[in-house]
């Protein structure tokens, strides 16, 4: 029982990881219907530069405060990921808009490529680490045994529980959400009704390379260790749960991150650590094969 | 003789290489009811669209208060207060009937919202009750309510509405175009875009009939009402 809850924490940690990463690729695509397949290398980016502040914040200024360094880290990194988000679009995508379908995508790729060649060139191709930070644990008890928390998993899982909520009022409840559904529902319509598109677009943009940035952040916090090709992996995976909770929707794209993490998990808890990666594609495979658009999407087909 | 609200010059618009608009010329005077009449495919909706800059005016100009907006962005044009009701109504149909009306309120910042909200369910008091339905749930009827009614909360020095009438049954045409004389009394300056000949030329003080993308006829109503010509190619069958 308690190695299962453990288990369960391990997973909803990582989940919840990937569901930050996650709703970047489903917001984009619910506006403009492109996977930006650059997005799990603002990830990594975001996670350089969370990196690089957090020393220059602890070694260079000698900020003592742990919690005031990631506070400031946590900031400085959302505004800094950001503007990449938000050149990334206006560079390599926007002109392409209007083009044929593949045509951002192969742009997308190619951003991609560029971003993690970019990081290997200027920050060196050897893993980067970090003496580990909040590795205080708290011991529960729970029947004969005990399972632990540690501080960093319970950051982790805070923060994200937090940023879902201030998301999920900016898109149901303001000007900016409005707009950005209505976007995403019929672009013609809302420039009619004076909704400037490209901006929209830009901002969402912006929003998913803040949350990708805050991804980051815990990524390193987690696992003290970044390294140029992270976007991969867990920018695919990341993917995969936006697909997996059904592309275009937001609590879709959360519950597929916290699929996928706690798959991952109890795979290697109870089966083999090899096979994980496998598994979790499977999951998608097999959901797909029922549920062609994901567990929360909405099929193609609408009521005219 | 006052300057015209919204002027069109000699404006001519392509889908690709197909020339959809040949040259139209058109104009619309504060508190008028213009309507532009015309068969299935004639470029009307195409006019419509390219006042908005989409698809551009590839010549000739569109005045708006005078000042030239042939080269403005779709939502640039849109926050002089120019409101449409386009084709096919396009309700956002995943947001309810509330959220669309406040779409239609983005141009000004939603500042009289309230009010507004107030005027137009005055108007279209089926839309209360409807409030928080979502858009893809209203019949025809109501779409056709709701759109109106967005393109009004936007406060509109000119209302553009592309075929109110299609698909709806006699009674609610009848009542949406009394509607439309109502808001016209209130100062409201109207062009109307239709196939419903005999309704729109009842309604409008001047008509414009388009064929193939040209402007062939314009008028007062009353005079292209008694056309033979109109008659017989807009209004055979009698009223439908």
């Amino acid at each position: 029982m308690d190695y299962f809850l453990q288990q369960l924490i391990n997973g909803l940690t990582l989940g919840s990881i990937y569901g930050l990463i996650a709703i970047g690729y489903t917001m984009v695509y619910g506006i403009i219907g492109m996977v930006n397949f650059a997005h799990g290398d603002v990830f990594m980016l975001a996670a350089f530069i969370a990196l690089i502040l957090f020393l220059a914040l602890t070694q260079l200024l000698g900020v003592g405060s742990l919690g005031l360094a990631l506070l400031i880290v946590l900031v400085l990194g959302m505004a800094l990921t950001s503007l990449w988000g938000w050149v990334i679009e206006r560079l390599a995508y926007r002109p392409l808009r209007g083009s044929f379908r593949l045509a951002p995508l192969i742009s997308a790729i190619g951003m991609s490529i560029f971003l993690s060649n970019f990081v290997q060139l200027v920050q060196g191709p050897r893993n980067k680490s970090l003496e580990p930070i909040l590795s205080n644990v708290l011991v529960i008890p729970v029947g004969s045994g005990s399972i632990t928390l540690a501080e960093k998993q319970l950051l982790i899982m805070v923060v994200t529980a937090v940023l879902l909520a201030v998301l999920w009022y900016v898109v149901r409840h303001t000007p900016l959400g409005r707009a950005q559904r209505a976007c995403e529902q019929d672009r013609k319509m809302a420039s009619l009704l004076g909704v400037d598109v490209d901006r929209t677009v830009s901002l969402t943009f912006i929003m998913g390379a803040a949350l990708a940035s805050v991804a980051g952040l815990l990524w390193m916090t987690y696992y003290g260790v970044v390294s140029f090709s992270d976007g991969f992996v867990p920018g695919v995976k990341a993917f995969t749960a936006a697909v997996l909770g059904g592309i275009g929707s937001l609590p879709g794209a959360v519950l597929g991150g916290l699929l996928i993490g706690l798959i991952e998990t109890f795979w290697s808890a109870y089966f083999t650590i090899d096979y994980k990666d496998v598994a979790a594609f499977s999951i998608l495979a097999i959901v797909l094969i029922f549920l062609p658009s994901g567990l929360l999407g909405r099929p193609d087909v609408e009521k005219v | 003789m006052s300057t015209p609200l919204l002027s069109i010059e000699g404006v001519s618009a392509f889908y690709g290489n197909i020339q959809a608009l040949k040259g139209v010329s058109l104009e619309v005077n504060r508190g008028e009811i213009v309507t532009l009449i015309g068969a299935n495919g004639a470029g009307k909706s195409t006019l419509m669209m390219t006042v908005f800059g989409n698809p551009r005016a590839r010549e000739g100009r569109i005045l708006f208060e005078d000042k030239p907006i042939t080269d403005l962005s779709t939502h640039a044009i849109a926050r002089l207060r120019i409101a449409q009701s386009p084709e096919g109504r396009r309700i956002f149909q995943r947001m309810t009937v509330l959220e669309n009306l406040q779409m239609g309120a983005a141009v000004d910042g939603s500042v009289n919202f309230d009010e507004d909200l107030d005027r137009v369910t005055r108007l279209f008091p089926r839309l209360k009750e409807r409030l928080s339905q979502r858009g893809g749930t209203l019949s025809g009827g109501e779409q056709q309510m709701l759109a109106i009614a967005r393109a009004l909360m936007s406060r509109p020095k000119l209302l553009m509405l592309d075929e109110p009438s299609l698909g709806l049954a006699p009674l609610i045409v009848k009542q949406i175009f009394a509607t439309l004389a109502e808001l016209n009394a209130q100062g409201m300056t109207i062009f109307l875009v239709e196939q419903n000949a005999f309704h729109a030329l009842k309604l409008a003080h001047r008509a414009y009939v388009m064929v193939n993308g040209v402007i062939t006829m314009s008028g007062p109503s009353r005079d292209l009402l008694a056309r033979p010509e109109i008659r017989q190619a807009y209004l055979e069958g009698g009223r439908h």
